[in-house]
């Protein structure tokens, strides 16, 4: 990041936008406005258009010869596909309500960062070619004829954008620039743009398993190693089934919990869990992916990724599938997954989740069987089925980072905040206008989390960050909660940003520290191995 | 300048009516012709608009979930009405949309600045204005076009009679002063000098839209013309416009040329209304992300198009790793 927080404040000026209109003003295409595009064998693994070297940085992007054509066609085809595309490009009456719900224009300012400009910039070229009054009006109308340099401004903010759908919740007939964004990027991948970060991890998936190429005998390697430190830390020996046929229950949870820090102690905390109520359940080495980069890309790949949970319950037997903590997995299964791969349940053993422990049927999992682990562990709570001591966790002040995807495309709102509520002594809110339905994203969202487009991401994590220092400011919070794998990733540059000094956790992590275990040895340290006495010492 | 370009359309238009029936006497032109021909492209073009976005399917349930979704938690309360799983709660959620403009009412206005030690802060304000006035434009709008009515209808019903005397209740003035004349004049106004003064507004803004403001302006400010200054014949307006509803068109002497005013700038604004961003009135309706309910986990939906898209097979996995899972002890389903 070359720039001081205050110094990006100091960029910020809503109340001056460029002097040219939006149409007219030429796109900043410097390094560090764009991420990385898709590696050539990436792209060939997983059959997507037109693989090549290039850069879009330069000004020939190797695109196909009759590339009108195949944009023009790709979106005759998906205005006829998706009604929400149809009277969304319609309906827009330009009001501006969702202009300043942005991150990414809050945080930089950049007009064209305005969800509504977002989508005229698509809409635009819509008008131009399927509406009568585009045709006769031109410019008059909003209308204006796709170029190259259209294409290419396409690429610089649809992926600008996360897909949070923060604005959509604003929009007085809740057109979803997400929706818009997603359009956007199917027609580009069509004539091969596309980034590296979501391609890679796709491809990842769709053959190892994971997006992070975890093979199956690393993956068990690690799972071995985080038993270990559980051990280490608790004196107890816990199972990590793995592939196992025959159990009750499959767990699927985003692979960035197995590998990297801080999702390892939340997924130490799942293990934990799972012992202590005596869980009939096995982890998936093939469907070792909750996330779906799939929805980043296309309907059709986050099909083929997603279809990997029904087709891995059905060859083990599971009855019903327990989800972890993950923000774009969830908004998936809730409203993408049964209408999809759906008819795939047949022929398994799901049935409408119960939990075995307190007997609750999770009967707003009817259709695709799948239960959220925050709803689960609440359900557990509030049953007395666990024992805890959430004095281990009194050296935190925390607050709780609501996920886009959860919260906007779900409603999981409640069900961490009882869990958090339950294993520690000490929470704040930070200010509503930034939580529940209303939160920020955090600036990584819908696989923006690379580090090449830092400056971007920082902008964008401007409001997050800020009701972070806030409420560190005003309560000392010093821990911010999240249900999501890849906040735990794309927080912590933005927490030591915008507010230094506080540390990011998934929720479960919370959960093992917090929980007393059969067997257990006297707990001096918590699951990142630090002595709870000296932890004690400096709150 | 956008706004300059749609303010000289109007100017033109009115122009056009001045020359037309003014100089030229194509009274029955303006009269009859017209307005005929804008009703049935307002009619059938509206209903087409519709019926080509009802032609596109709905593949994925995706609403905006606005609050606490369903739980089996008793102590979880759901917010039914922002997220709703049943029909009923969704005909709510649609009913807070279309009636008060319920996602309009959450508006913020965010705003960055440094405090005193330099530090960044991010407020939100509350924004209630456009609301506010974007209600009062709409209900105005909606009171007028139902006054206007009784000029179409012998005899008048009830509930617009009645609707015209509420709406004349400060009985100021004479004739006596309605009250969404002043308010659609007033709300307008508010809405198109947002859109020119506010910076953001003015830069996302298209010619598009200040048109229809300086449009609807124009047939206000016409029509209050009539009723308070011109002091026109109603009783000769009302005998073409039962002619035009009863397919007996004809033109009584006693009309003027401010009436032709008024019908022309209408007859424009349902003109221009099917291929319009005034779709929106239809649209809203339609909007997937708001009148579906939340309950694609719950109940099973058909998307009429699914690919049914095969994943990458286990055993197509195992294949490629089944020595290492061997060696690590995992368990496969194919040991050769
Ligand atoms: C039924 C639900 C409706 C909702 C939620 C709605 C909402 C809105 C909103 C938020 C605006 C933006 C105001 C602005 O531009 O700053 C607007 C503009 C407008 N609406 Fe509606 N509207 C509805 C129905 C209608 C109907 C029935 C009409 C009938 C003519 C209408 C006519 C207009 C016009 C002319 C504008 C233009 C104002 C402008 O451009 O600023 N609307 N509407
Ligand atoms: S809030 Fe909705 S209607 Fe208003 S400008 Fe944004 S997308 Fe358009
Ligand atoms: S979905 Fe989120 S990131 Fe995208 S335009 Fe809307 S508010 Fe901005």
């Amino acid at each position: 990041m070359a720039l001081k927080p205050e110094e990006l404040i100091d960029s910020i000026d809503y109340h001056h936008p460029p002097k040219t209109d939006w149409m007219d003003t030429p796109n900043d295409f410097k390094p560090g406005r764009w991420a990385y595009p898709g590696k050539i064998d990436v792209i060939k693994r997983i059959h997507f258009p037109n693989p090549r070297e290039w850069s879009p940085g330069d000004a020939d992007w190797k695109l196909p010869e009759n590339w009108k054509e195949i944009i023009y066609n790709g979106m005759r085809e998906r205005l006829d596909k998706y009604r929400s595309f149809k009277v969304f490009m319609d309906i827009c009456v330009r009001c501006g309500a969702c202009a300043d719900k942005c991150h990414f224009y809050i945080g930089g300012g950049d007009p064209k960062n305005m969800p509504v400009l977002r989508a005229e910039l698509l809409r635009s070229v819509y008008r131009n070619d399927f509406t009568a009054a585009g045709k006769i009006l031109g410019r008059l109308a909003g209308a204006r004829p796709l170029t190259l340099d259209v294409i290419k401004e396409w690429f610089l903010y649809f992926y600008q954008c996360t897909e949070c759908r923060r604005c959509s919740l604003f929009c007085p007939y809740g057109i979803d620039t997400a929706e818009v964004t997603m359009m956007a990027r199917e027609l580009l991948h069509l004539l091969g743009i596309n980034i590296n970060w979501i391609m890679e991890p796709v491809a990842n998936c769709n053959r190892m398993g994971n997006h992070l190429g975890i093979q199956p005998h690393a993956f068990k390697d690690i799972v071995d190693f985080m038993v270990d430190d559980i051990e280490n830390y608790t004196g107890v020996r816990v199972k990590a089934p793995l592939n196992e046929k025959g159990h009750e229950i499959l767990f699927i949870t985003p692979s960035g919990d197995v590998f990297a820090d801080p999702g390892i102690y939340t997924f130490m905390g799942y293990l934990m869990l799972f012992h202590e109520i005596g869980l009939d359940y096995t982890l998936s080495t093939y469907a070792s992916e909750g996330g779906n980069f799939g929805l980043f890309t296309s309907a059709d790949m986050m099909q083929k990724l997603n279809g990997k949970m029904y087709h891995e319950a059905k060859r083990l037997g599971a009855k019903w599938i327990l989800g972890g903590e993950c923000g774009h997995m969830w908004r998936v299964i809730n409203q993408y997954m049964d209408t999809m791969n759906g008819y795939m349940q047949e022929g398994t053993n799901l049935s409408v989740p119960r939990s075995p422990i307190t007997g609750t049927v999770f009967k707003n999992a009817a259709a695709t069987k799948m239960v959220h682990i925050a709803e689960f562990t609440a359900d557990l709570i509030r049953h007395n089925k666990l024992k805890l001591n959430p004095a281990r966790n009194d050296h935190l002040k925390v607050t709780f980072h609501d996920s886009c995807n959860p919260a906007r495309g779900m409603g999981l709102l409640d069900e961490p905040r009882a869990v958090i509520k339950a294993v520690c002594n000490d929470f704040h809110e930070m200010p509503i206008e930034t939580i529940r339905e209303q939160t920020f994203c955090c600036g990584g969202g819908s696989g923006l989390n690379t580090d090449e487009i830092m400056d971007i991401r920082m902008r964008g994590g401007l409001p997050r960050g800020n009701a972070l220092k806030y409420v560190r400011d005003k309560h000392g919070v010093n821990t911010m909660a999240c249900v999501c794998a890849i906040d735990r990733a794309t927080l912590i540059p933005l927490a030591n940003y915008w507010a230094p000094g506080v540390n990011i956790c998934g929720v479960h992590e919370l959960v093992g520290n917090a929980l007393e275990m059969k067997g257990q040895k006297e707990r001096e340290l918590n699951l990142r191995g630090e002595s709870l006495a000296e932890l004690a010492e400096e709150a | 300048m956008k706004a300059l370009y749609s303010l000289f359309f109007v100017f033109a238009l009115l122009l056009v009516v001045l020359f037309g029936v003014g100089a030229a006497h194509l009274n029955m032109l303006f009269g009859v012709w017209i307005p005929y021909v804008a009703m049935a492209v307002f009619l059938l073009g509206f209903i087409y608009r519709v019926y080509d976005w009802a032609k596109s399917p709905v593949p994925f349930r995706i609403p905006t979930t606005g609050g606490q979704q369903w739980s089996v938690l008793p102590e979880v309360k759901q917010n039914r009405w922002d997220n709703p799983t049943t029909v009923r709660d969704t005909v709510i959620r649609m009913a807070f949309e279309v009636l008060l403009f319920r996602s309009l009412f959450r508006n913020t206005k965010s705003e960055v600045y440094k405090n005193e030690n330099g530090g960044p802060v991010v407020a939100y304000a509350s924004a209630k204005w456009l609301w506010l006035f974007g209600i009062l434009f709409h209900y105005s709008f909606l009171t007028i076009v139902i006054r206007h009515m009784r000029l179409f209808t012998e005899p008048v019903p009830g509930f617009i009679t009645l609707i015209d005397s509420l709406d004349s209740l400060l009985q100021i003035a004479a004739p006596t002063l309605y009250l969404t004349d002043v308010a659609l004049v007033a709300a307008a106004t508010f809405l198109l000098m947002r859109r020119i003064l506010a910076p953001q507004i003015r830069y996302l803004s298209l010619a598009a839209d200040y048109f229809p403001l300086f449009l609807i302006l124009a047939i206000a400010i016409s029509g209050i013309y009539m009723r308070y200054i011109a002091k026109v014949d109603v009783i000769a307006i009302k005998e073409l416009t039962m002619g035009l509803v009863t397919f007996h068109p004809h033109i009584p002497a006693n009309v003027g040329i401010s009436f032709y005013i008024h019908l022309f700038l209408v007859s424009i604004l349902l003109l221009y209304f099917p291929f319009s961003k005034l779709m929106h009135l239809g649209g809203v309706f339609l909007s997937p992300t708001r009148n579906l309910p939340n309950d694609s986990r719950v109940r099973h939906h058909e998307n009429p198009w699914n690919p049914k898209i095969k994943c990458h097979s286990y055993a197509d996995y195992e294949d490629d790793f089944r020595e290492p899972m061997i060696e690590a002890g995992l368990p496969v389903d194919k040991a050769e």
